[in-house]
């Protein structure tokens, strides 16, 4: 799946689940504080990348997923592995 | 297939991530032939009902504020629409303000904040009982998730002068609903990574504690052995027992050091 495709994703759960305006959803905006995503959200943010992407993503990883680029790479690594 | 919860009705509250102990309590009770009904709520709802679609069978998920007496009231209504009554109920409930809880100084505590914290984590047990009662059949069981609140705890605070309340609270139900041959008892987990133990500012330091005092060793990360115990307690293999906390700590409650 090229970086696009994900990016795409991401930016429609991001909308569904926090409302984020998908045009803001770029590689180097971090959830937290660009995008105002908190904890509680990411979760759900975490849970559906899941289902949409097919990958797990265990919890102590979370943390290191800081940018919507992290996230883009990590499910793109996660993918191939899988 | 034959399992202990074989035909048994099950409501089970608290499941939020796959990483939730009442998670591994429905689908060890499905895989023991349990049909599960959850509950979430608030801004939870939605996760619950996307991590419900990742047990062995989908399980239908109703929202459910264990403060809110309207929803309260409304829950034989909305369970009936799935199951016919309930032969047991889960409750994997607790909440603190950050203000009570991770260490802050204990004594500067404000009550509304305490009383939060006592009516969702112990008084709930109670209103969600009250709520299934009209549901609950004979031998029915009621199963809550605790952490031992004999003795005080690194940074658990108020959460954990809650359990206690959630530890008497479960002794009086059982005195009252005995007679009717409803159980109640509480397990008693060692600390586990779930998202409830991620909100507890210093649960490194008490879970880096238990897995050396645990004769048995502790894994902080799976559910299992606390979700078999709840299984076990809901199922017809404790008959006689009501009002008991069984410890799933790997032991380590009966270590002094």
């Amino acid at each position: 799946m090229s970086q696009t495709d994900i990016i795409g994703g991401l930016a429609e759960i991001l909308e569904e689940v926090a409302g984020v305006n998908p045009a803001d959803v770029t590689p180097e905006k971090t959830f937290i504080d660009d995008l105002d995503v908190d904890s509680l959200s990411m979760v759900e943010v975490v849970v559906a990348a899941e289902e949409k992407f097919d990958v797990k993503i265990p919890d102590e990883d979370v943390k290191g997923l800081r940018t919507v680029g992290d996230a883009v790479s990590y499910i793109r690594r996660a993918g191939v592995a899988a | 297939m034959s399992g202990i919860l074989d035909g048994k009705r099950i409501l089970i509250t608290g499941v939020l991530t796959d990483a939730s102990i009442a998670f591994s309590v429905a689908r060890i009770a499905q895989e023991q032939g349990a049909t599960v009904v959850l509950t979430g709520f608030g801004r939870g709802l939605s996760i619950t009902r996307r991590i419900a679609r990742r047990l062995p069978i989908e399980a239908p998920v109703i929202e459910l504020d264990v403060t809110d007496p309207a929803q309260l009231s409304g829950l034989g209504d909305q369970l009936l629409g799935h199951v016919d009554g309930l032969d047991g109920v889960v409750h994997a409930i607790g909440f603190a303000p950050e203000s009570v809880l991770g260490g802050k100084p204990f004594v500067e505590a404000e009550w509304p904040d305490v009383a939060t914290a006592v009516q969702v984590s112990a008084w709930s047990l109670a209103s969600l009982t009250r709520a299934a009662l009209p549901l609950l059949g004979e031998k029915a069981s009621v199963v809550g998730l605790d952490f031992d609140a004999s003795v005080a705890w690194p940074c658990y605070d108020w959460m954990g002068v809650a359990k206690a309340g959630l530890e008497s609270a479960a002794r009086y139900l059982a005195r009252d609903l005995g007679p009717r041959g409803i159980r109640v008892n509480l397990v008693a987990a060692g600390p586990l990574r779930t998202m409830a133990a991620k909100s507890i500012p210093g649960f490194d330091q008490l879970a880096g504690a238990w897995e050396g005092r645990a004769p048995l060793g502790w894994n902080l990360t799976d559910t299992g052995p606390a979700a078999q115990a709840c299984v076990a307690l809901l199922s017809d293999w404790f008959p006689a027992t009501t009002g008991e906390i069984v410890h799933v700590d790997g032991g380590a409650h009966a270590i002094g050091m």
